[in-house]
């Protein structure tokens, strides 16, 4: 295939955040979700993108979804600007980008059937096809992710957590799309069905040639199913690499104290291991720190961090850091 | 092993299971609901009065019963032998037709009060909350100026302007019931409008209107019910008071609030049936509505899924 899938440049995204008890005429605060972030995704690939609550992660996926509005910046499918499409051009691309959503039953209509759920896009995007063919294409669909057809008149209510997300893939799946965001589609999940989640995604991935957008909060998972790997921190991506040089290779204080956060499953190398824990909270996005937004829990931080904002720097091999001062220990 | 794999297969190839909707399970726990199934067992009984009441009538609503009348105290009072069941008014007409009668008008005009309500109420409501900002505002402040206009004053004067009729009536009253509902719609609207699987639909790029009428109104609708299932007797209630002040039905024709200021009327001449009658069914209708709408509300609660 030629050309990146969806390239994603200097994206930002700014809400709105009124001031408590203001005129409708004051100048409402800004709050930055993301700043100036971009990606680049091949079909067939995974990005893992991991941070802390409120890194903005969500915000960046709903971004590229489309469900949120961009500021500034680009989001390029193909090559074609999503921001210059149409209404109805815009409702047709969201054929070929879908999302999966953390709280699984969250994101099931509790008045639909589970048939009626997995064949919505179909019926947005393909309305021709006849009631048999949505019905032989939803009870496929079930099947390959482990559902047994038979439950198609069942409601949301009636499963479980697990089966619930495998009615959320069914459903973004059924379009046959290329993109899948998938917002924490584990997260809310027991342990032992997340792994048969994330098998789950890496099958349908292997048989369809899906490209995924894969966010989590726990690097462990990322790792497992990620190609490539962005790391962001309060609305910026500051490292991003191949998912294995980015683990045994971590050069921004903010990913190492992440990678050293993740628990090893065993007391006795836990405990010998040094743990470098981050003081303090995230900042608020509406006044992020000066400069470099890590330095207020950076462990090496300068004085120079406070002046200007670091730029992604290329380490080769595709690894960016945006920390001029990640060779120091 | 064998045996679980052939259970599977047997699961697997077997014909589509029945789910149960949560307007199912709803159901099942309205009818165990003792209260609100005597109050429906109660509406059935009124609204099968209403309709065969006319039947079974052995007098008209409009003829007067020249024998009775002069002597209303006495040959008019509740008798099998004269065919005045509930007695006569105190123009000797047949209190039975005429409480059917009644009975139909006030019904109807609860029946529809609600109607309006619920079909522009829940979608003005429903509209006014997914497209939000700017749209939310004009429409809500709309609803916030109607709603600062005493009913009451806009109705008397409709029907004072405009002349009595049954339509003025519904008019008046199709103008002023949905403002609530638009307000409970919108609200509703609003925690649904945080759910992912709005956001879904938005993703998949499924039109506005149909996001709407697929997923936000099917959800709103326990809460509506209920408020509706409540609307319709403070709608009659509207109606009997607007009657009570002699500007509602106009004669013949005949209400609840109609019926039961001509029989306040007689009280001190010994003719308590007059008014007894149609309170007597003005009240059981009352409670059975809200012992109904008691229970739906318990039915549908959210909170009990």
């Amino acid at each position: 295939m030629s050309g990146p899938l969806l390239q994603v440049q200097d994206l930002s995204v700014t809400f709105d955040v009124a001031h408590r008890g203001s005129w409708p005429w004051t100048e409402p605060h800004k709050l930055q979700a993301v700043k100036q972030a971009s990606i680049l995704l091949e079909p067939g690939r995974t990005l893992g993108l991991v941070g802390e609550s409120g890194s903005g992660k969500s915000t960046l996926a709903r971004a590229i979804v489309g469900t949120v509005p961009v500021s500034a910046g680009r989001v390029l499918w193909r090559g074609a600007d999503i921001a210059q499409m149409d209404a109805s051009e815009r409702r047709a691309h969201g054929r070929h980008v879908q999302m999966v959503f953390q709280d699984p039953l969250d994101a099931l209509n509790p008045r639909m059937t589970v048939g009626q759920i997995v064949a919505e896009p179909l019926l947005t995007h393909m309305p021709d096809l006849s009631k048999a063919q949505v019905r032989t294409k939803v009870g496929a669909m079930m099947e390959r992710v482990g559902l047994l057809p038979a439950l198609v008149n069942r409601y949301p209510h009636e499963f479980s957590g697990g089966q619930c997300q495998r009615i959320g893939i069914a459903r973004a799946l059924i379009t046959e799309p290329e993109l899948v965001v998938c917002d924490e589609p584990v997260s809310a999940l027991d342990v032992s069905v997340q792994a048969q989640v994330v098998n789950l995604l890496q099958d349908l991935q292997r048989e369809m040639g899906l490209a995924l957008m894969f966010i989590a909060h726990d690097l462990s998972v990322v790792r497992h199913i990620s190609h490539r790997i962005a790391v962001m921190y309060l609305g910026r991506i500051v490292e991003t690499a191949g998912a294995a040089e980015l683990i045994t290779n971590p050069r921004h204080p903010y990913t190492r104290a992440l990678i050293a956060s993740v628990p090893i499953p065993s007391p006795k190398a836990e405990r010998a291991r040094p743990r470098p824990v981050l003081q303090g909270e995230l900042p608020s996005p509406m006044a992020p720190p000066s400069g470099c937004v890590f330095r207020t829990r950076c462990p090496i931080a300068q004085p120079d961090c406070a002046e200007a904002s670091p730029p992604l720097t290329d380490l080769g091999q595709d690894h960016l850091v945006a920390c001029p001062h990640h060779a120091e220990p | 092993m064998f045996a679980t794999k052939s259970v599977a297969d047997d699961l697997a190839g077997s014909a589509p299971i029945k789910g149960r909707s949560l307007w199912a399970d709803a159901r099942a726990r309205f009818f165990r609901n003792r209260a609100a199934v005597a109050g429906l067992i109660v509406l059935i009984a009124v609204a099968a009065f209403a309709v065969i009441g006319p039947f079974i009538a052995p007098w008209n609503n409009e003829d007067i019963d020249w024998n009775v009348l002069g002597n209303v105290a006495e040959g008019g009072r509740p008798s099998l032998e004269t065919g005045h069941w509930f007695g006569t008014d105190a123009l000797g007409r047949d209190l039975f037709a005429r409480t059917v009668q009644g009975t139909q008008i006030s019904l109807l005009v609860g029946i529809v009060g609600a109607l309006i309500s619920v079909i522009v109420g829940t979608l003005y409501g429903a509209v006014a909350g997914y497209f939000g900002g700017r749209i939310d505002n004009v429409m809500m402040r709309i609803v916030d100026v109607l709603m600062s206009i005493p009913y009451m004053f806009v109705l008397i004067l409709l029907l004072v302007v405009f002349g009595r009729s049954l339509f003025m009536l519904f008019v008046g009253i199709g103008l002023i019931s949905w403002l609530d509902m638009a307000r409970i719609a919108r609200g509703q609207t609003l925690t649904l409008k945080g759910k992912a699987y709005i956001e879904a639909a938005r993703a998949t790029g499924v039109r506005p209107f149909t996001i709407i009428l697929r997923h936000i109104i099917p959800n709103l609708l326990g809460v509506v019910i209920v408020y509706a299932t409540l609307l319709v007797p403070s709608m009659i209630i509207y109606e009997s008071f607007i009657s009570f002040l002699g500007l509602g039905v106009q004669e013949p024709l005949t209400s609840w609030g109609a019926l039961i200021n001509d029989g306040a009327a007689e009280m001190t001449n010994g003719t308590l049936w007059m008014l007894t009658w149609p309170l007597f069914f003005f009240v059981i209708t009352l409670f059975g509505f809200f012992f109904v709408g008691d229970g739906l509300r318990d039915a549908l609660d959210p909170k009990d899924r």
